[in-house]
């Protein structure tokens, strides 16, 4: 039992820790040491609000959830894996290809919103679409294929988590494409509303690719290494 | 007082962000129904906590039928492991959580800081009608059968999807899972309005050092439930694969009734983990803006400014921040290095530090205020006086050695219970007879308050104080009957009698204070705009209760904090935080 002794939430804890020297840092400029018993008047300056819009500032929030839940997946993943020490598991081929269409999707999103011409802007959502739609669909081969070679949802701890967390990650990329058309539905065909709410779909669409990396290396084991590399420095 | 006076003339400069009017519904669904207006929201998520509550008051009274006389009401285990079981689940998470956040937050944020609505008003209202299929699926978990889950409420594995414990191979614990994974869906929702409301969509001069502290105290809470949730979120996901799909996250090798399950490797301590990580800020969750409403009370009806706001602000962050780091003291008895037992001792010990500064600050507010003994202000103060004596008990337990042999004795459940439980409910009972005349522009009933007020706090000690006495004789917890074992030198029949009656009776105390709340509301006395003379926002709208979209055409300026009270030279006792009022002559 030596081991999950709360060691191992190092994954969560380093995120909570870069998320409060964030907030830290942010309410360390927001005032904290001003006195405002002594202080009357209007006193509008920008204090507080930042300057991003409400849109952008609520994505913000939602991402560091995300963030934190897939940080404890990847803690639960590492501690369970201190308990017994199991093979990795053989990625299917196809997980390489899922990869490269949402490292396309994402780039695709991101070339939309500097499109200044509705009609390129389109084109490239509706590639950024279908790569990601394409993502998906291998997904559910990749499943197929593990299932094909034995490694079903309850035959491993490795297969588990994969089917599991690629599962998840799925739904949230899932959750992304109905966003994605719904904001572009509500945009009406008006070309800025239309580039801003593309913007925040690309926002989304890196931060769950940057989440996808992360899970391929803890699939991979690499995590594990670079944590232990990170250990024997630290002692 | 204001030493800093601003020139009068001085320019108020252009609001930084549009004021964007709330759609206005016009069909009578629109209205109450599939509202978007926060304040209904508000009202919405109040009586449905409210309602569930209910649910687990009675399970409170069956629990007490049952250690209190053992011979006359005899229930099954398994039927009492369900009543513990979902009695603190419903209190912990669909009350308290739920109407602390989902209640006063979406009632008191858009008021307090001089905004329309919440941001996101059509996220807001998912947000209730999620968080109401949550209670849905909770309630449904007694019809099905097997009953609800008795797993305990922290529904630690591997027992709690074993056929030995109630619901366990059941729908119960399936369905208690469920409802939790919509509740969290339901309060993110929720939880990313209050927070980007709180930093967005604040009026003209209204810094972030001029709210209230019972922003500040939602605020937090909500930062931290929204980082802490998505623990539990993962432990219910993993659990119900482990249920329904059988992998092994949480389930070591087992043999029940003498037969090999299918599960093997997985960690019961990893669940622990993610449920305590969870868990201990929830304490948090629920206590910060039970201490923010509670300085504001003392605050308005001490008719004195909050001593030290700087200081109190700072504490509300800092316990925030760490709360995270002394989960595994509820983990003492699982097992674990010793260093680690100390790091998380000392962590929990630190967190007292910022906790007492804000005590002292209450007193310090109370001392040579002008106290009013509202009904309020004695649920604020009996509120104090309860959290210091759980809290004590607190350091007590946040010792390991203290801890190991008290942990699985009835005085955790008597500690739990007055820090958790009671100090909180009171702040709840406080903000309501406060809050009330702004909801409904009428008073509650002063003689059904002092009645409801009195058995209630009296009532509590006369449970919860010889509680402490029955775990140090040795009771254990959990256990629906114990007989007469060897170790119980004092036997405590007589108490735990006792300690029901007293039960009973504070029970049906919130039954007259429903009462009281669905009997004002058209008989109580008329409120007028400001009763208590309060100098904060959301007291000076134009009409009371607020309409929808909250202010007139122009939204409110605010000139000065939310605390000024009995200002030397002011017109009177108190200063609207919309007052531009500044002090003529400079004082000698």
């Amino acid at each position: 039992m030596g081991a999950a002794n709360g060691t191992n939430m190092t994954v969560i804890l380093a995120f909570l820790v870069m998320i409060i020297a964030l907030a830290l840092w942010w309410l360390l400029q927001q005032g904290v040491m001003s006195k405002p018993w002594l202080e009357t008047g209007p006193m509008d300056e920008a204090a507080g609000r930042s300057g991003f819009p409400v849109e952008r500032l609520g994505l913000g929030v939602f991402l560091v959830v995300i963030g934190s839940l897939f940080a404890l997946f990847g803690s639960a993943f590492i501690m369970r894996m201190d308990l017994e020490i199991w093979p990795s598991l053989t990625l299917p081929p196809v997980v390489w290809i899922n990869t490269a269409l949402l490292v396309i999707a994402s780039i695709f999103l991101r070339l939309a919103t500097r499109r200044s011409d509705t009609r390129r802007l389109t084109r490239d959502t509706t590639i950024a679409g279908l790569a990601t739609g394409g993502f998906l669909v291998g997904q559910l081969l990749a499943w197929r294929e593990l299932q094909v070679v034995g490694d079903g949802l309850a035959s491993g701890p490795a297969a588990s988590f994969f089917y599991m967390l690629s599962g998840l990650h799925g739904l949230h990329i899932l959750g992304g494409i109905l966003a994605l058309g719904v904001l572009i539905a509500r945009s009406g065909g008006d070309p800025v509303r239309t580039k801003f709410n593309v913007g925040l779909c690309a926002t989304y669409w890196d931060f769950l690719l940057v989440v996808w990396i992360g899970l391929l290396l803890l699939f991979m084991g690499l995590a594990n290494q670079l944590l232990d590399i990170c250990r024997t420095i630290l002692t | 007082m204001a030493n800093i006076p601003y020139r009068p003339d001085e320019q108020v400069p252009p609001a930084e962000v549009p004021d964007v009017h709330p759609p206005h519904p016009h069909t009578w669904i629109g209205r109450w129904v599939f509202s978007q207006d926060a304040k209904y929201i508000a009202i919405q998520y109040s009586a449905t906590a409210i309602a569930i509550g209910l649910v687990a008051l009675v399970l409170s009274w069956l629990v007490r039928l049952q250690l209190g006389f053992p011979d006359v009401f005899s229930f099954s285990a398994e039927a009492y492991y369900q009543f513990i079981t979902m009695h603190g689940m419903i209190m912990v998470i669909y009350l308290l959580t739920a109407i602390f956040l989902g209640g006063f937050g979406n009632y008191l944020i858009p008021l307090m800081v001089g905004a329309r609505d919440m941001v996101f008003p059509f996220v807001n209202m998912l947000s209730y009608w999620v968080y109401l299929l949550a209670v849905l699926v909770l309630v449904a978990s007694f019809f099905v059968p097997g009953g609800p889950t008795g797993a305990g409420w922290t529904l630690y594995p591997p027992q709690a999807i074993l056929s030995g414990t109630p619901g366990g191979q059941d729908a119960g614990i399936i369905l208690m899972l469920l409802s939790l994974i919509l509740f969290i869906i339901g309060f993110t929702m929720g939880g990313l309005n209050y927070v980007v409301t709180v930093l967005q969509a604040r009026t003209r001069g209204m810094t972030l050092m001029r709210m209230p502290l019972t922003v500040w105290g939602i605020f937090t809470a909500t930062v931290m439930a929204l980082l802490a949730f998505p623990a539990l979120f993962v432990a219910c996901v993993m659990m119900l694969f482990d249920r329904l799909l059988s992998t092994s996250f949480f389930m070591p090798t087992l043999v029940e009734m003498g037969e090999q399950l299918s599960y093997g490797g997985g960690s019961p301590i990893v669940f622990q983990h993610l449920f305590w990580f969870f868990g201990h800020p929830e304490v948090y969750i629920v206590a910060l803006p039970a201490f923010g409403i509670v300085s504001d009370l003392i605050s308005v009806h001490a008719r004195k400014n909050v001593f030290g706001y700087r200081m109190m602000v700072w504490a509300i962050v800092i316990i925030g921040a760490l709360s995270f780091i002394v989960w595994a003291h509820h983990m003492y008895v699982s097992g674990m290095h010793p260093y680690f037992g100390f790091f998380f001792a000392t962590t929990t010990l630190i967190i007292a530090v910022p906790t007492a500064i804000k005590v002292y600050n209450w007193l310090l507010t109370l001392w040579r205020g002008d106290i009013h003994l509202t009904l309020p202000m004695l649920f604020a103060l009996s509120f104090v006086v309860t959290f210091v004596n759980g809290g004590l008990t607190g350091l007590f337990l946040g010792n390991v050695v203290v801890d190991v042999p008290l942990s699985d004795t009835m005085f955790v459940v008597a500690h739990f219970h007055m820090v958790m439980g009671v100090a909180p409910l009171m702040v709840i009972f406080g903000a309501i007879y406060h809050w009330y005349p702004l909801m409904t522009g009428r008073m509650l009933n002063e003689a059904m308050g002092q009645i409801h007020f009195w058995v209630t706090f009296i009532g509590t000690y006369a449970i919860f104080f010889p509680m402490h006495y029955v775990g140090l004789v040795g009771v254990p917890r959990r256990y629906p009957e114990i007989g007469d074992p060897a170790f119980i030198t004092t036997p405590v029949d007589g108490l735990n009698a006792f300690i029901s009656i007293a039960a009973f009776i504070v029970g049906a105390a919130q039954i007259l204070f429903l009462f009281n709340i669905a009997w004002s509301a058209r008989n109580g006395r008329d409120a007028g705009g400001n009763p208590w003379r309060a100098a904060s926002l959301e007291w000076q709208t134009p009409q009371t209760p607020p309409r929808h979209g909250n202010w007139a055409d122009e939204l409110p300026v605010v000139y000065r904090w939310a605390y000024d009270y009995s200002v030397p030279g002011a017109p009177e006792d108190f200063i609207a935080q919309d007052d531009p009022w500044v002090q003529q002559t400079a004082p000698t």
